[in-house]
């Protein structure tokens, strides 16, 4: 199966460089169906201090690599060296009048960020633009007020303005990612900015605390304690600090939100069997979900809500298995591999990350709802587990152990750029995605 | 495992030793009383008084060495109980017929002990995903509480808890670790 796939994939490449040149002159910023292959260069140069002072002189170089930094984050741009810039910052300007695209089309950069930067006092006024070098077009400029502290904020703006004007997608740079670390001597609940910056600790339960899982609308997350004794499900306003935790007997297992709704589903086994069922936002019982004997498991929704990708031992292994909630019917997803858990459906409805362990190690698969070209995007990296999707569906975070302990890394939609996302003491593992509705 | 049947073994053998030798000394301390008897009225009066005391002694240090001897029986059945875990193939809960056998015992133990309630904990290698092992600890951990249940003990005195991969009694990286932790272990609460 992988080898089909890159094969198809080289044929594809080979056939692209078929193609005339002269589509070249009409620029398609970026093929969403792997923008990842073909990087758009792009160069960010030192901003200018465009009023009187020294304040704003001491921002322009390191604000400009924030955003460039920002900016490579995504995966889609290749970012140009500052040493091979033609251009003399002292001569050139900001604006599209003042610039001269030669300089940078002659360097290879198919789009060009400048920024100016006006420091008065407390305030603190910056303009930004994204330029087409080849058409020498101003893509989008955008003017900011605020705070020298505002500056990562103004840069997370602007980054979520250029990936929605090359993409048409709102991007992830409102977002924050929830994850399990030990380091306290126990396991806690943390948060981080999309690219690991701003740690934040949000349970001090000092027990077994895991599985994190935010509501659509980013103001709950709910996760797993054993506190109380046997694994019980909290859900934890993010506004008030208040959490309830929910009332059945057992194991309680996994909790997911709804999509756009304050529902959750759940695994529990009051029963004697372990089942999943849907519950409100504040742990009341709705209905039950799966009904087969054996263990279900980790589901995750459609974004419509409408069919549930989940874990089941019935046919012998543990498999996926999609089930439509308005038909009820069942079907499965994973026939290849005889271990596949923890699925995450992508927020653009076509693609299933899963975890597939085999051959002593554990792999992050992508594949189709419909069951169709599975990808394994890690190989020969330890162990890789729990993905789950930016909210614009093109980058993927997961935990590995490929370094020793297991930490949380990110990977584009198509398994390329795999970084790490941060080091904290101990170990950390189950990252999960917020929406993108977080600032 | 394999210390405390050594451990069962030697007190099996110890046991009736130390009541035998108890006998024995009762039977010294007779003989040794019933000497001076005959000899005169007076001395026979003198001489029961020193032979009951000297018989009740004896009888309350043998009662005394024997309540040691339960005490101590009781409890290495009880750490028995307690330390010996019942084991499980990989991603399966199935009882095989070693912890079936285990199993018996520890029902024949809560039998003779009705006073006690116990938490069955079902755990899991680390291998594989820590939700999908949080299910099977709970499945593990409910397998055993049927089939203690099938063999009479009352489900009321028996509470399930999954730790799943979270609490491993081996952090070792190989088979022999993750074997001892594929378990069912029982805590008296």
């Amino acid at each position: 199966m992988n080898g089909m796939k890159s094969t198809v994939g080289l044929i594809c490449v080979l056939a692209a460089l078929c193609l005339p040149t002269g589509l070249r002159a009409e620029i398609k910023y970026l093929d969403l169906t792997n923008p990842f292959i073909r990087k758009i260069p792009m160069a960010v140069p030192v901003f200018q201090a465009t009023g009187p002072g020294d304040a704003a002189v001491a921002q322009v170089s390191s604000f400009a690599d924030e955003l460039q930094a920002m900016l490579e984050f995504s995966g889609y741009f290749k970012m140009l060296n500052r040493g091979s810039f033609l251009h003399d910052p002292q001569r050139s300007g900001i604006t599209k009048a003042a610039i001269n695209f030669l300089n940078w089309t002659t360097v290879g950069a198919e789009l060009l960020i400048t920024g100016g930067i006006q420091i008065q006092g407390d305030e603190m006024v910056v303009e930004l633009r994204l330029f087409d070098t080849f058409k020498a077009d101003l893509l989008v400029g955008k003017r900011y007020r605020g705070t020298e502290g505002d500056r990562r904020t103004i840069a997370r703006r602007f980054s979520t303005e250029v990936l929605k004007t090359l993409t048409g997608n709102s991007g992830f740079y409102d977002s924050r990612l929830a994850f399990v670390s030990n380091g306290s001597g126990h396991k806690e609940i943390y948060t981080c900015d999309f690219d690991g910056a701003n740690v934040q600790r949000l349970t001090q339960k000092r027990s077994i605390t895991s599985f994190p899982a935010w509501s659509s609308d980013g103001k709950h997350l709910a996760f797993t304690s054993f506190v109380n004794g046997p694994s019980q499900i909290f859900i934890h306003n993010l506004g008030n600090g208040q959490e309830v935790h929910v009332r059945h007997k057992g194991v309680q297992i996994a909790p997911e939100w709804l999509p756009g709704k304050f529902e959750l589903s759940a695994t529990l086994s009051f029963t004697g069997d372990q089942e999943i069922y849907m519950l409100t936002g504040t742990g009341k019982m709705i209905k039950r979900l799966t009904n087969s004997r054996g263990i279900d498991v980790g589901a995750t929704w459609s974004p419509d809500g409408k069919k549930m990708a989940f874990v089941s031992k019935r046919s012998g292994r543990p498999q996926i298995y999609i089930k439509e909630i308005n038909t009820g019917r069942v079907h499965r997803l994973t026939f290849e591999g005889r271990y596949n858990t923890q699925p995450s459906w992508s927020p653009k409805g076509d693609l299933i990350a899963f975890s597939a362990m085999g051959q002593g190690e554990i792999n992050i698969v992508v594949i189709d709802v419909d069951g169709n070209n599975p990808v394994q995007l890690t190989r020969n990296q330890g162990d890789n587990e729990a993905p789950s999707w930016s909210p614009d569906g093109s980058l993927i975070t997961f935990s590995s152990t490929r370094e020793g302990k297991s930490r949380i890394y990110v990977m584009t939609a198509f398994g390329t750029d795999q970084r790490r996302l941060l080091a904290m003491p101990g170990a950390q593992s189950h990252p999960k995605w917020s929406p993108n509705t977080l600032y | 495992m394999r210390k405390n049947i050594w451990l069962a073994l030697a007190l099996a053998i110890i046991l009736p030793t130390m009541l035998l030798t108890v006998s024995c000394a009762k039977k010294q301390v007779d003989t040794g009383t019933m000497a001076p008897e005959p000899a005169a009225e007076q001395p026979v009066a003198a001489a029961v008084v020193p032979t009951d005391d000297a018989d009740a002694k004896a009888r309350m240090e043998a009662e005394r060495l024997q309540a040691q001897e339960e005490e101590r029986a009781r409890m290495a059945a009880r750490n028995a109980f307690i330390n010996e875990d019942v084991y499980f193939e990989f991603d399966s809960a199935a009882l095989l017929p070693m912890a079936q056998n285990l199993l018996s015992q520890k029902a024949e133990y809560m039998r003779a002990m009705p006073g006690i309630n116990i938490s069955i904990e079902g755990h899991c290698d680390e291998r594989g995903t820590d939700a999908y092992n949080l299910a099977l600890g709970q499945r593990r951990a409910d397998a055993v509480k049927s089939f203690m249940v099938n063999l009479g003990i009352s489900a009321s005195r028996l509470e399930t808890i999954s730790y799943g991969e979270e609490r491993p009694a081996d952090f070792g990286q190989n088979e022999e670790a993750w074997a001892k932790n594929r378990r069912a272990h029982f805590s008296i609460y």
